[in-house]
């Protein structure tokens, strides 16, 4: 039910993060009562910040908790996350900083597959922040969406502020929001077509024009580069001196 | 917190008007009418659409977008340091307030954490550009009742603030400076002593402004009792910053928040200002106050800078280990949060820019509703908001 091995694996070495750490856990503890199995699994960091992952069936029945039984009043944002590797990966096909691409550090690294903290195994995944003034404390609250049909009851009428979030997270990711009184698009033309923030959609300003990546960061040709120093060490000698 | 003062009683009856009059009075129908893109209240280009019944606002719909640039996009594409040079254009005015979250974020992924001086400088620079931020607020709400005075000494004592912070810096408007790790440079010689000249010239704007709009018939007449926002509403719907404190909520992130310990708040004295009326005057009281606040929280840092390196050891070529972050500080706007993904790459997997105004906005479908139109203008101008920051 919990991944303990990730939150005792992080170490504690300063007196402070303990602090603020049981303030955590008993966060936790409060949100295992309230969720009861809807809590799947969850990440703490101690001295950092808490992830919990729901049933996305349970979704209304998490957040409803939220509001009414933990002191989470504060709306902070809803998102999305697609977990998908973009296939065409960040458009830097050239060497980067003056390195080759099969260079560490350069060029195109293979990115490690799968979620992140809390787990979860569908591409999909919604993320809400709430934070309680009460308590000083915010959770991140993810849940797993199905990828063919990603779809969530609206909780836009337990927090106001999750009207526009939801419409973002729709226009952007293509999540559909049940109930959302207003489901139109905040940012992007009406007949706009796909989802852009999903990793499978192009950024068509790059295809368009390619990146000139390796232009930006020439290295000095190595013919030069010799000379190159010796003008600027004479330089700096020539200031030293003046100074 | 569930006290209704008369206040909110007021417009909360003015809302239950707006309802029962639709259609009622005027058989002919509502009248709509588009506030924007263009007007100047907007700061940017916002539409608001609302449908009239006489001169009562029946409905009120923002209609956002005329200004995305798809930054979450663009970060997936760019590397760790570059993304700065984004994210600066988030909110204009307060550029390098927006580049710290995010710098903060990187840092506490890679668990490299920044020098004293470069923290000191770092909230030095902060608050100039809240200075400079809120500055031009304060004259413009004047400009919203038809009070063009206060915007001239706003653009001529916020040049002052804009002066020292390119001058620490290179640029005006976007700074870039923030770098993972530290800054990119120190502070050029004198400067202090600068800073703190114009802080006291600062001081002196924020009394003149107090002496021409706080205690003008007309500014209390527009402004008192209009727009009032409960603090429960203020927080289910997300709003943050002095529209949150003007509403009567003690928090503020630069005391309380995780991202505090990171900047150098804690060093210094100072007071986080609420007001507990939550309407158009309120917001705008608590932001002067907070200007006041700022220029002395930088007096004091800049009279305890200390000394060292403006730069913890980084690699050249800077790639952040696997994990997510989510580090908020408070804006000039409010609070801004990045919620950075890594996967141990060059650039951020995923990055959720939080933006204040995107939040704050989005409360005017529920507190335009019953106002009437003249209101509209102010209570947009006090709930301050950039379309850069809406829009990202």
């Amino acid at each position: 039910m919990t991944d303990t091995e990730a939150s005792e694996s992080t170490e504690v070495d300063e007196a402070e993060e303990v602090e603020t750490d049981e303030a955590r856990e008993a966060l936790l503890a409060d949100l295992t009562d309230a969720f009861g199995d809807a809590l799947v699994e969850h990440h703490l960091v101690p001295g950092r910040d808490l992830w919990v992952r729901v049933d996305a069936t349970r979704w209304i029945e998490v957040v409803t908790a939220l509001r009414a039984e933990l002191d989470f009043g504060y709306f902070d944002f809803l998102s999305g996350i697609d977990w998908m590797i973009a296939p065409w990966g960040r458009y830097e096909d050239t060497a980067f900083g003056g390195l080759e691409a099969d260079d560490e550090g350069g060029g195109s690294i293979s990115l490690p597959e799968g979620p992140g903290y809390a787990g979860g195994d569908s591409r999909f995944q919604l993320l809400l922040r709430v934070f309680s003034v009460e308590r000083q404390l915010g959770v991140t609250i993810k849940a797993d969406l199905d990828e063919d049909y990603p779809e969530v009851p609206t909780i836009s009428s337990i927090y106001a502020g999750a009207d526009w979030h939801e419409r973002e997270t729709w226009e952007m990711f293509g999540f559909t929001f049940v109930g959302h009184p207003h489901l139109v698009h905040m940012y992007l033309p009406t007949d706009f077509e796909g989802f852009p923030l999903r990793k499978d959609y192009p950024l068509l300003a790059r295809e368009v024009k390619p990146w000139p990546g390796v232009v930006d960061v020439e290295p000095i040709p190595e013919h030069l580069e010799a000379e190159l120093e010796a003008a600027v060490m004479e330089a700096a000698e020539q200031a030293e001196g003046a100074s | 917190m569930t006290a209704v003062s008369d206040r909110e009683q007021l417009s909360y009856i003015a809302g239950q008007a707006a309802d029962a009059r639709v259609n009622v009075e005027l058989q002919a129908g509502d009248m709509t009418l588009n506030i924007g893109p263009q007007h100047p209240a907007t700061h940017g280009t916002l539409r608001i659409a609302v449908r009239l019944d006489g001169e009562q606002v029946v409905q009120a719909e923002p209609v956002a977008g005329y200004m995305h640039r798809g930054y979450e996009k663009l970060t997936e594409v760019r590397t760790f340091p570059q993304v700065t040079t984004l994210v600066n254009r988030i909110d204009w005015l307060g550029s390098f307030a927006n580049e710290v979250p995010f710098i903060l974020a990187a840092e506490d992924l890679m668990g490299v954490e920044a020098p004293e001086r470069a923290k000191w400088i770092r909230t030095i620079l902060f608050e100039l550009s809240r200075i400079a931020h809120i500055s031009l607020f304060l004259g413009d709400m004047g400009v919203q009742l038809g009070a063009l005075t206060p915007v001239f000494f706003a653009f001529r004592d916020r040049e002052r603030v804009l002066n020292q912070i390119e001058a620490a810096t290179g640029g005006r408007f976007h700074p870039n400076f923030d770098r993972i790790g530290g800054l990119k440079d120190d502070l050029p010689a004198g400067w202090i002593a600068e800073t703190k000249a114009t802080m006291e010239k600062m001081r002196t704007f924020c009394d003149e402004i107090e002496d021409l709009l706080m205690g003008n018939e007309i500014f209390a007449a527009r402004c008192r009792g209009v727009g009032v926002i409960p603090p429960d509403v203020a927080l289910a719907y997300g709003l943050s910053g002095a529209n949150t404190r003007a509403s009567g909520v003690d928090w503020d992130l630069r005391r309380d928040g995780d991202s505090a310990k990171h900047l150098a708040y804690d060093q210094v004295d100072w007071k986080v200002w609420t007001h507990p009326d939550g309407d158009s005057f309120a917001r705008f009281w608590v932001r002067l106050q907070e200007t006041r606040e700022a220029t002395r929280i930088v007096d004091q840092l800049c009279d305890g800078l200390p000394g060292g390196p403006i730069m913890a050891k980084v690699p050249r070529i800077i790639k952040v280990p696997e994990g997510e972050s989510y580090v908020v500080t408070e804006n000039p706007l409010g609070q801004m949060g990045y919620y950075v993904v890594s996967k141990g790459d060059l650039g951020p997997f995923r990055v959720k820019i939080r933006s204040a105004s995107f939040n704050n906005i989005s409360i005017v479908p529920w507190v335009l509703k019953g106002v009437y139109v003249p209101d509209v203008i102010t209570i947009l101008g006090s709930l301050y908001f950039i379309l850069g920051d809406i829009d990202r």
